[in-house]
């Protein structure tokens, strides 16, 4: 009787990540500094599921061999990395210099008292999550606010209302599943 | 070939230095200490405190002196108004969001943060700074987390990885949220921790530090006459060590102070868990002579230390079948307590309370498995003590250790032999179970006594020896990243090991992670520190006329009187168990 639960964990941990990931890894494995690809791998991972859940950045760490713990410590380093799931629409709030003389705190104040969450946070529905940005490079609209790729602007606290309405009833017609 | 040498002038000295020389390093050689608190001689560069700081000529900021390497015609000067300035600023702004409990921290007196904010002058809190709060992390049998009082120096990180390779613990997310853990900030019973408490030596504050058992055996004690039999067993390196925690030179041996101690704080019987390392001996030493006839795989693996127990079930599972099924001595000792000695002595186990002193945390652990428990769930082990926290309790109690009289062991589980004594040192264990093991190969009463080869704090030793004509190949480890190494030799294949001792802390017992910090001319993780303790081992091993452990009269007794044979199965249930792969899987 085998004592080693290696087997087992390796192919509970393949199954946790995409094929494509599992590739990657194995191409690097054995090489020299393979852990210098855990960026790249946590990119790879955030980019198919949204973010990096503990049990992708577990399976992660033990098919390229590099300590959980410096895998969450280097997810938990980069504002880049969501260790959450992300909304279907990305609120991002321009808080640099422009936006801000111009009222940014204002308009992030309101969503997120429209939205009843925070910055980094996303809606019990799965519609909506809010993050702050320094300069998107269009000053000339300040203050302006990007959903997914969309830059609107200059937006007031008056106009939040009627944005978002536009993104949450594009999604009663279009009845696709929320991603989460 | 010689080292190109450097000349420099540190505060007005010249002084010459081989090239690479820190200039930390060079101050040292001409009796200038640099405050330091991430700096760690015996792990990697942080850099991450400052305090070190030193103004160079020609520079306009400050040079980190722990990590800036010396040139030719350097100016250092390591003292002037401005550069104290800065170094109490620095710790003024470490202190500024550590919490003011001083009087009643853990670590009051031997705190490095403590004595550097006194020997930096900070006389006064200037800012009252925005605090880091977070929970206590308890859940751990061995090792408690209380990050607000880290001060991000990293040492642990670099302990458990660079000394343990079990890298539990990493920083996590970034600037004033920054904060050490296991992954996840997980909680530590959660963890790849296997529990050495390597990181509690090395913080230099009460961030890390053991589980508290202190409570529990003074309640134990202050019961009513008659309610509980309260028995003791220290492990062998509690009498090297100890003494230091009362001014003793590093390296005195305390046995005879350590048993009044003990007696004076109302224990009823005393014992030695050098009665449970002889027997552990016997056991092993049988199952090794087995397994060299071809009954069981090999290299045999020992398992006394419970760090290295935990390193197996978490990254080594494949390696169970090769350790050694026999308790640790502290275990075996137990177990005899609330069996054999409770049948002597009239008792129901219940009515026994077993207190063990020990020179690691992961102990507090191995008493706490379900194993180590009797049927109906109570553990043989109830509290475990480390060096620190009985030092203590000796303090507290008012005990005069330095100038008690010396006391002797009860009988009959506190005789024991030299050979027990030297577990607490790196090899020890190896060389006790080869002096049986030479007698009973070569049928010869007269055996060798000293294996040379096997000892000293050197971090991995292998040999070859010879005994009846049969080569055994031996190797003895201490560091888990040393373990690694052995056994990753092992599964590689081609030398075939027959005997392998693995200790989890670096410099074996000795330096475990529940003995005394050692005074301010030592720093923990220093070779010499086990290297002096192992010597106040070896010499009560000498001193002793019992060397070996089968030579031991009430061990001989203890078989026929209640055991039965060595390994037979009386023996097997009571003195053996069982492992099995734990989870978290560790990154190996």
């Amino acid at each position: 009787m085998t004592t080693d639960n290696w087997t087992e964990i390796k192919a509970a941990c393949e199954a946790a990540l995409p094929a494509d990931v599992v590739a990657y890894i194995q191409r690097y494995q054995g090489t020299a500094h393979s852990e210098s690809q855990l960026i790249a791998i946590l990119h790879m991972v955030q980019a198919a599921a949204g973010y990096l859940s503990k049990e992708q950045m577990n399976a992660v760490a033990q098919l390229a061999q590099i300590p959980l713990a410096k895998v969450t410590g280097v997810a938990t380093f980069y504002h880049y990395f969501r260790l959450h799931p992300r909304g279907k629409h990305m609120i991002n709030v321009c808080l640099g210099t422009a936006c801000y003389v111009k009222g940014a705190d204002k308009i992030g104040q309101r969503l997120m008292g429209d939205l009843g969450i925070q910055f980094g946070e996303t809606t019990k529905d799965g519609l909506f999550s809010l993050e702050s940005t320094r300069c998107l490079g269009t000053c000339g609209l300040a203050p302006v606010v990007m959903v997914d790729d969309q830059i609107h602007g200059p937006v007031t606290p008056g106009d939040i209302a009627t944005l978002l309405d536009k993104y949450t009833k594009k999604e009663k017609v279009s009845k696709l599943p929320v991603q989460v | 070939m010689t080292a190109t040498m450097i000349n420099l002038t540190i505060d007005t000295e010249p002084i010459q230095v081989p090239k690479g020389t820190t200039v930390l390093k060079a101050a040292e050689q001409l009796g200038i200490h640099i405050p330091r608190l991430c700096y760690h001689p015996n792990l990697s560069l942080e850099g991450a405190c400052r305090v070190c700081v030193v103004q160079v000529e020609g520079f306009n900021h400050f040079l980190t002196a722990c990590s800036q390497e010396v040139w030719e015609g350097m100016t250092i000067q390591t003292n002037s108004p401005q550069i104290r300035q800065a170094r109490r600023d620095i710790v003024e702004l470490l202190l500024d969001n550590h919490p003011k409990d001083c009087q009643t921290c853990d670590r009051d007196g031997q705190c490095e943060l403590q004595k550097q904010a006194y020997r930096l002058g900070i006389r006064d809190r200037l800012f009252e700074g925005k605090r880091k709060l977070y929970p206590v992390d308890e859940s751990s049998a061995s090792v408690v987390r209380t990050p607000e009082k880290c001060i991000l120096c990293g040492r642990c990180v670099r302990v458990c990885e660079e000394v343990q390779g079990v890298h539990n613990l990493s920083q996590h997310r970034r600037g004033f949220e920054t904060v050490v853990g296991p992954a996840n900030l997980a909680h530590m019973d959660d963890s790849a921790c296997i529990m050495c408490g390597q990181c509690i030596n090395v913080c230099p504050t009460a961030a890390f530090l053991e589980k508290d058992h202190t409570e529990r055996v003074w309640d134990a004690l202050s019961l009513p006459r008659g309610i509980k039999h309260i028995v003791v067993q220290p492990a062998p390196s509690i009498r090297a060590a100890i003494g230091e925690c009362f001014g003793m030179p590093i390296g005195t041996p305390a046995t005879g102070k350590l048993v009044t101690a003990l007696r004076r704080l109302g224990f009823d019987a005393v014992f030695d868990t050098n009665f449970g390392a002889d027997l552990t001996i016997i056991e092993e030493a049988h199952e090794f002579l087995r397994r060299m006839g071809g009954n069981g795989p090999l290299p045999l693996l020992t398992s006394c230390s419970p760090g290295w127990v935990n390193f197996l079930e978490k990254f080594y599972p494949e390696m169970i079948p090769y350790t050694s099924s026999c308790k640790s001595p502290m275990s075996m000792l137990s177990t005899l307590m609330k069996t054999y000695y409770a049948e002597k002595k009239g008792l129901k186990p219940e009515e026994i309370y077993v207190v063990a002193i020990m020179p690691c945390v992961a102990k507090k652990y191995e008493a706490a498995r379900p194993e180590h428990a009797m049927e109906d769930g109570t553990p043989y082990t109830d509290a475990v003590l480390t060096t620190r926290e009985l030092a203590w309790m000796i303090k507290s109690y008012g005990i005069d250790f330095v100038n008690l009289p010396d006391g002797e062991f009860d009988r009959p589980l506190g005789i024991s032999s030299g050979a027990a004594d030297i577990f607490g040192a790196t090899g020890g264990v190896m060389e006790a179970a080869l002096r049986t093991a030479a007698v009973k190969l070569t049928g010869e009463e007269l055996g060798p006594l000293v294996f040379e080869e096997v000892r000293g704090v050197t971090g991995l030793k292998e040999a070859t020896l010879t005994i009846a004509g049969v080569d055994i190949n031996i190797a003895v480890s201490n560091g888990l990243t040393n373990a690694k190494t052995i056994l990753e030799k092992v599964k590689a294949g081609g030398k075939q090991y027959h005997l392998i001792e693995i200790m989890a802390c670096p410099g074996g017992c000795v330096a475990g992670g529940g003995q005394p910090y050692p005074p301010d001319t030592m720093d923990v993780l220093d070779p010499e520190l086990p290297r002096l303790r192992a010597q106040a081992l070896y010499k009560i091993d000498s001193d002793k006329q019992l060397r070996r452990s089968h030579e031991n009269p009430a061990i001989e007794h203890l078989y026929q009187d209640f055991l039965g044979e060595p390994n037979g199965e009386k023996a097997h249930h009571l003195l053996h168990t069982h492992y099995h792969a734990s989870l978290p899987r560790g990154i190996r």
